[in-house]
């Protein structure tokens, strides 16, 4: 793309060496049509870099550093071995259940509301209820829980005086189901309240248009309703994974640490009472969850460009 | 005695410093008592008590960090030292730990809202001295604090502590525990739980190292601890959940490993007869730490509250919530303590405690971390 | 929906038998009011146990201490003005890299998704950065973090309404008609979104009522750390207390969505609902 070519009508033609072409604008003009061009997120990109780009290059840089500022590998390799990987594969098989698990069955609760009658007032409760929920964690959602289905729960004792004591017989709320089990009631929530704006691309007159042409059900979905969802879809899915992924508080009120956590372990680096002087660690492994999850949107792209094909 | 200022003090020399604080390092929010109260590293040096009180009235603020009000006392203290010198305290982040409160240090430094005082776990306390974050101060009473509970310059000294204990609520718990050993028992299932995740409550990792010492560890091994509590588990007595008020109150977690000093404040308010008993198979205890942070906007009210903390009347009111002060046993040669409050603390077990060194602890934290998933399976 | 079982001969085979007995589009009612109610139990049942070991008298002790309406204003204020800033940022950013750079719509999906593993004490840095020294000292630079931590959520359902839309189609209409950039975005593009911008809201607002975290490391007390501060008394009073907060913030969410789903029937007010009129019309269920 060497050559310059002069600007129709110019006079000047300083490339006068050049094979005379079709006339076309400027590299400069080129140029400056780009800057015009990104120039609408310009805002944004100033705003992203200070507040988030910023430490994340903090947290990449503390991660090879060690106690007097030297660079090493110290903190990584120590990030990826032993309990620390393990509790990368926890979190990890954690979140992906955590996230498709939720997102099929807040799918299925957003279409519920979506479509119901006297949808206003529903929708209303659905909405608010759903913003409410999708922040309720921590310490208070897991005595809820341990009220409900500890081994002194409500719904535990009801069970025994029929019968049937599920503690007795294997189940426990303090294991990666139950963690999974309560992680559903922030997550179902935020699913619906970000794919019902996605449903509003499903219009009504479709549905009808199909049924009269002999689609049950299960093709509706897979021919028409499907391919115009899967993308918010995938994409919602994935934010699931990253609200999981990141989620601590809960589970360590329901586990104290026994379920190796990459969350959990960063906030005995970072915010702890018992080790000092190995925030650098913590700052490995958190780059360690900035990996899975760049990670995790190379499996979204992937993903969205195979569905693309497959349900055209 | 563990000389755990002495080994911190080699520490100092061998490690360098760390301070890695990202800090913004703006406009500097100047308390108006003058600067020699900032540097002052004694009530004398700085021209005395009078010359404190005044100085740090005018500052009219002080801002301590991570002190709930029903943990050892403090609501009292803080309402008492007000009503006394009628100055402001803000409380900030009151679930925060040791390391939030250096984090604050280095973050919020220059800013009015930075906290002035700290009182953390001794690593950390260790580490801010190490990172040249804290103020050397000596309390007027500094002698009668003993030498390996203090550093040796006054960055950091000890202020209260308790043993791991037992609690449990009597009404659910009929034969009442008394050791490690006891809580095996098939008649306390689903019932035993400590306050947190040992990699990161201390709490929660003094239980654990109390239970390594009554099941044949020592201060240097701690692994039979964390096989204690895999036993426990296995048994099905241990209730994984991170225990408070709450959950014994329900009935969810009726026996608690805790600070003494804690099931005392934060639980016997609101469990009747609250049961409080230190194991008979081992005996560990832990002090935390006082400290002036070098950037403290209210540098004046910061060393005030410390004097005060550490009189007679400050002493009292952390014995008053159940934690052993610092300086209890001058307190009681001297008959200034307080006699109720002094029965009303669970018997001590006979001989001296001994206090791990860093060394030690640094080593069973990283077993610790490596092992305590494995209690569950 | 109605047209479902009533599409004559050809229809879904499962209520082959009961066709002409049962109204046609039962089953899915059937089937939407299960969904319903399995969720409500889900997610009511343990807060009536929580109820249940509370008791209303904790409530009572949790109102009354002092700085209930300090903290909750400071809260209240931060929502919106954290909102506020998340929706004036995210709204044109998204639109404009849908219409104008959609290549670079993933690099903007993976961007806005990094906030959410990030440690708050390590965005905490960032933002202190550069922020100036006037701001640091006040709770703005708070709101400022709260719009960096509400940017995964808020542009996925920005993202999620924008795709409903064919807004290269929309766009193109209200210029070839006449419409400045502003106008077609206030007028053609804002009102079809009024579902993913209500969502932004709910889930920015909600956020900031409960975040926790962040503020109490900032030493800042708002809402939800007054609540924890509050709740030390004792094991009920906490349940208590953590369940007031979520009633609090149930209430502020019920004004903005009943503000926020309020159909403007008024087409006459220059507002261009094509699609939100069609939709109502054929909705028949």
């Amino acid at each position: 793309m060497g050559s310059t070519v002069a600007a129709p009508g110019s006079l000047a033609d300083p490339g006068a060496l050049s094979p005379p072409g079709p006339s076309g604008p400027s590299r400069v003009t080129l140029a400056l049509r780009w800057l015009r061009k990104i120039s609408g997120i310009v805002p944004f990109a100033v705003f992203v870099t200070f507040g988030l780009l910023l430490p994340m290059v903090a947290v990449a840089a503390g991660a090879f550093q060690n106690n007097d500022g030297g660079f090493t590998f110290s903190n990584v390799s120590a990030a990826t071995h032993g309990i620390y990987l393990k509790g990368f594969w926890q979190s990890i098989i954690l979140s992906v259940i955590s996230a498709v698990i939720p997102g099929i069955l807040g799918l299925i609760v957003a279409y519920a509301i979506f479509t119901a009658k006297r949808a206003q007032v529903l929708r209303q409760v659905a909405i608010t209820a759903a913003g409410v929920f999708a922040n309720f964690g921590g310490v208070p959602l897991a005595f809820i829980f341990i009220a409900t289905i500890g081994s002194s729960g409500l719904v535990s004792q009801w069970l025994t005086s029929l019968g049937f004591d599920p503690y007795a017989h294997g189940f426990t709320l303090y294991s990666l189901t139950g963690v999974i089990f309560v992680y559903l009631y922030f997550q179902i929530p935020l699913m619906v309240l970000v794919i019902l704006p996605a449903l509003e691309g499903l219009r009504p007159a479709w549905r009808e248009a199909a049924a009269n042409l002999g689609a049950r059900t299960f093709d509706y979905w897979r021919y028409v309703a499907g391919p115009v969802l899967l993308p918010s879809f995938l994409g919602c899915v994935l934010l699931l994974f990253g609200s999981a992924l990141s989620a601590y508080a809960t589970t360590e009120a329901l586990t104290n640490g026994t379920i190796p956590l990459t969350s959990i372990q960063i906030g005995s680096f970072l915010n702890g009472n018992v080790i000092a002087g190995q925030e650098n660690i913590g700052k490995a492994l958190g780059l360690g969850m900035v990996v899975i999850i760049a990670i995790a949107m190379v499996f979204y792209v992937v993903l969205q460009r195979r569905s693309a094909k497959w349900l055209r | 005695m563990a000389a755990a200022a002495a080994v911190a003090g080699s520490l100092l020399l061998t490690v360098g410093c760390s301070s890695s604080s990202s800090s913004s390092g703006s406009a500097s929010g100047n308390s108006s008592s003058g600067a020699n109260w900032a540097t002052a590293a004694s009530v004398s040096a700085g021209g005395g008590m009078n010359a404190l009180v005044a100085a740090a009235k005018s500052e009219g603020t002080l801002n301590v960090i991570t002190l709930p009000s029903n943990w050892a006392n403090y609501g009292t203290i803080m309402k008492d030292f007000t009503a006394k010198y009628g100055i402001k305290i803000n409380d900030a982040n009151p679930d925060g730990s040791s390391q939030d409160e250096l984090n604050a240090v280095n973050q919020l430094k220059g800013q009015d809202r930075a906290p002035d005082v700290l009182d953390m776990g001794t690593a950390f306390a260790v580490k801010g001295a190490q990172s040249a974050v804290l103020a050397p101060y000596k309390v007027a009473t500094w002698d009668n604090i003993p030498a390996d509970a203090k550093d040796a310059n006054g960055q950091w000294f000890a202020d209260y502590g308790g043993y791991v204990a037992i609690g449990y609520d009597p009404a659910k718990v009929k034969t009442p525990p008394t050791s490690f050993a006891d809580l095996l028992k098939p008649a306390y299932k689903n019932q035993v739980a400590i306050n947190g995740n040992p990699t990161q409550a201390s709490a929660a990792f003094s239980a654990v190292f109390a239970s390594a010492l009554a099941n044949g560890g020592s201060l240097d091994n701690i692994a039979p601890g964390v096989a204690y509590f895999k036993k426990l588990h296995s048994v099905g007595n241990f209730v994984p959940v991170t225990a408070s008020a709450a959950t014994m109150q329900s009935g969810q977690t009726p026996i608690i490993v805790w600070w003494d000093y804690l099931l005392a404040s934060e639980i016997g308010p609101t469990v009747k007869d609250l049961k409080i008993v230190i194991p008979s198979d081992a005996s560990y205890a832990a002090y935390y730490d006082q400290a002036i942070s070098k950037y403290a906007p209210h540098p004046a009210a910061a060393r005030l509250w410390e004097e005060y903390l550490y009189s007679t009347t400050g002493q009292n009111l952390w014995l008053q919530g159940e934690a052993r002060p610092i300086e209890l046993s001058t307190l009681v040669k001297n008959g200034t303590v307080d006699q109720a409050a002094y029965k009303a603390l669970p018997p001590a077990p006979a001989g001296n405690v001994t206090f791990p060194t860093q060394a030690q602890q640094s080593a069973a934290e990283n077993i610790v971390a490596q092992q305590w998933s494995s209690v569950i399976g | 929906m109605a047209a479902l079982g009533g599409s004559g001969g050809i229809g879904p085979p499962r209520s082959g038998g009961l066709r002409g007995v049962v109204p046609p589009g039962w089953h899915s009612t059937v089937w939407r009011w299960a969904v319903l109610l399995a969720t409500a139990v889900y997610f009511l049942l343990p807060l009536w146990a929580a109820l249940r070991f509370a008791g209303i008298s904790a409530f009572g002790s949790v109102v009354g201490e002092s700085g209930f309406t300090s903290s909750l204003g400071l809260s209240v204020r931060l929502a919106v003005i954290t909102t506020v800033i998340t929706i004036a940022l995210m709204l044109p950013t998204a639109v404009y890299v849908h219409l104008r750079l959609p290549g670079l719509r993933r690099l903007l999906e993976g961007i806005t998704i990094l906030p959410i593993v990030i440690p708050p004490v390590v965005l905490i840095v960032g933002v202190l950065a550069i922020a100036p020294g006037f701001l640091k000292g006040t709770s703005w630079l708070l709101a400022l973090e709260y719009v960096i931590l509400a940017m995964p959520f808020s542009y996925r359902a920005l993202d999620a309404g924008l795709r409903a839309l064919d807004l290269k189609t929309i766009v193109e209409a209200s210029s070839s008609l006449g419409a400045g950039w502003i106008s077609t975005l206030a007028r053609v593009i804002l009102p079809n979104m009024r579902t993913a911008l209500l969502s932004a809201t709910v889930l920015s607002v909600a956020m900031v009522l409960g975040e926790y975290t962040m503020a109490s490391l900032d030493l800042f007390q708002t809402f939800p750390v007054w609540i924890y501060v509050n709740s030390q008394t004792s094991g009920q009073v906490s349940v208590a207390a953590s369940l007031l907060a979520l009633f609090v913030t149930w209430f502020f969410l019920m004004i903005i969505t009943v503000l926020g789903t309020r159909q403007s029937r008024k087409t006459g007010g220059g507002e261009v609902t094509l699609f939100t009129v069609a939709r109502t019309e054929t909705r028949g269920d």
